[in-house]
């Protein structure tokens, strides 16, 4: 593990090297050999399967974090590949020829951040939301609570009691809030 | 029942249809219930629908999972003559179980207009009610009682079996006082009820209603 690593950092520049647990460790990639990174890693060390891609909004940044799980099934091992792309120009290389289904979630990525994967099949075809007209929903300047209220409306009578005051004060009034 | 309309004033205009596809779906609107003019008739009639009551096999939410023991040993639903179907044409009770996506939604409607009255629509949950924990999210519905009429609402977080079948019981004690006219109210204000389908349902590519 610890030879792979050296090597990772000596050819790819991985950062920000972390072991998560016994089973995980996560690193840092730069984005333009990322995708080398993650080929290299599936035909000549075994990290043969694709867990999951998913993305972390860093708005506060102006990135968005790629995250890349990798399994390699002799070790039973578990590797994150976290790569950082521009908010703005959120852009990142498809990996659909290393795995075919990686394009099933770029496909969801481009809907929920607005990430572009050129050449990735079926990109721009609708996945969970029909017809929407927003800005992509997991987007963390987007109010989820604004749009609900705009669009599915509120109705009225909804308070959003905590339920512990709530019962204290409807249950228990006469013993100053006490449960006991 | 795949009737063309060729009276202008009450046609639907099937906006969201191809022109191709305009010729090939029926654009009448739907007709109400009229009961029997007997009321002794009617009301047998609805003693046989309330005893006879057919749910459609169409899980909307997490509530859909409370429809499956229903038909076990333990609460043995057969007994009050409720059967589930795996077609809208051949449902008669459409069992909205907990929340409904947008997405779904577009379905719901698609399978509760081919479903043939009378017909009932019961709420599973509290989501259906005012959005429940999904009060704030982007894609589900908070009201759904603007979109289809409801004739029972069954409210928590998940309702047990038991409550089902309560809220069954009542919906067939509501169905022999003919107290149950979802189907009508949603005749009635067909145009209320698009209005705000189409408003939540973006993409309408299909038929204003589906025969």
């Amino acid at each position: 593990m610890n030879t792979l690593l050296e090597r990772l950092q000596r050819d790819f520049s991985v950062s920000e090297i972390t072991v998560r647990k016994p089973t995980m460790t996560t690193l840092k990639v730069d984005r333009d050999i990322a995708e080398r990174l993650i080929r290299e890693l599936r035909d000549r060390e075994t990290y043969t399967h694709l867990n999951f891609i998913t993305c972390i909004d860093y708005i506060e940044d102006g990135i968005f974090t790629l995250v890349y799980m990798l399994h390699n099934y002799e070790l039973n091992h578990t590797l994150g590949i976290h790569v950082d792309i521009s908010r703005d120009q959120a852009e990142m290389t498809s990996i659909h020829t290393l795995w075919a289904q990686a394009w099933t979630y770029q496909r969801e990525l481009r809907e929920m951040y607005g990430i572009r994967f050129p050449g990735s099949p079926r990109l721009d075809e609708d996945f969970c939301l029909e017809g929407w007209d927003q800005i992509p929903p997991m987007r963390r300047e987007f109010d989820t609570k604004k749009f609900s209220e705009e669009r599915f409306g509120h109705r009225e009578g909804r308070d959003n009691e905590v339920p512990r005051e709530h019962m204290k004060v409807e249950l228990y009034p006469n013993r100053g809030g006490d449960e006991k | 029942m795949f009737k063309k309309s060729l009276n202008t004033e009450d046609t639907l205009e099937n906006a969201g249809l191809s022109v191709e596809e305009q010729q090939l779906f029926s654009n009448a609107r739907p007709q109400a219930y009229e009961p029997y003019p007997i009321k002794a008739v009617e009301d047998f009639a609805n003693w046989a629908r309330a005893n006879s009551l057919w749910i459609l096999a169409f899980g909307t939410g997490c509530g859909a999972i409370e429809l499956r023991p229903l038909m076990t040993a333990r609460f043995d639903a057969s007994r009050f003559g409720i059967a589930g179907r795996p077609t809208p044409r051949q449902s008669s009770v459409f069992v909205i179980g907990g929340y409904a996506s947008v997405k779904t939604l577009k379905r719901i409607i698609r399978s509760y207009e081919q479903m043939q009255g009378p017909k009932f629509v019961i709420c599973l949950g509290i989501c259906p009610v005012n959005g429940g924990m999904y009060f704030d999210s982007y894609n589900t519905v908070n009201q759904f009682d603007q979109y289809l009429p409801v004739d029972l609402y069954i409210t928590g977080c998940m309702p047990r079996p038991e409550v089902l079948v309560a809220g069954l019981m009542k919906l067939q004690k509501n169905i022999k006082a003919g107290k149950c006219d979802g189907a009508n109210r949603y005749v009635e204000n067909f145009d209320w009820y698009k209005k705000n389908q189409k408003s939540v349902i973006k993409n309408w590519d299909m038929p204003d209603y589906n025969w």
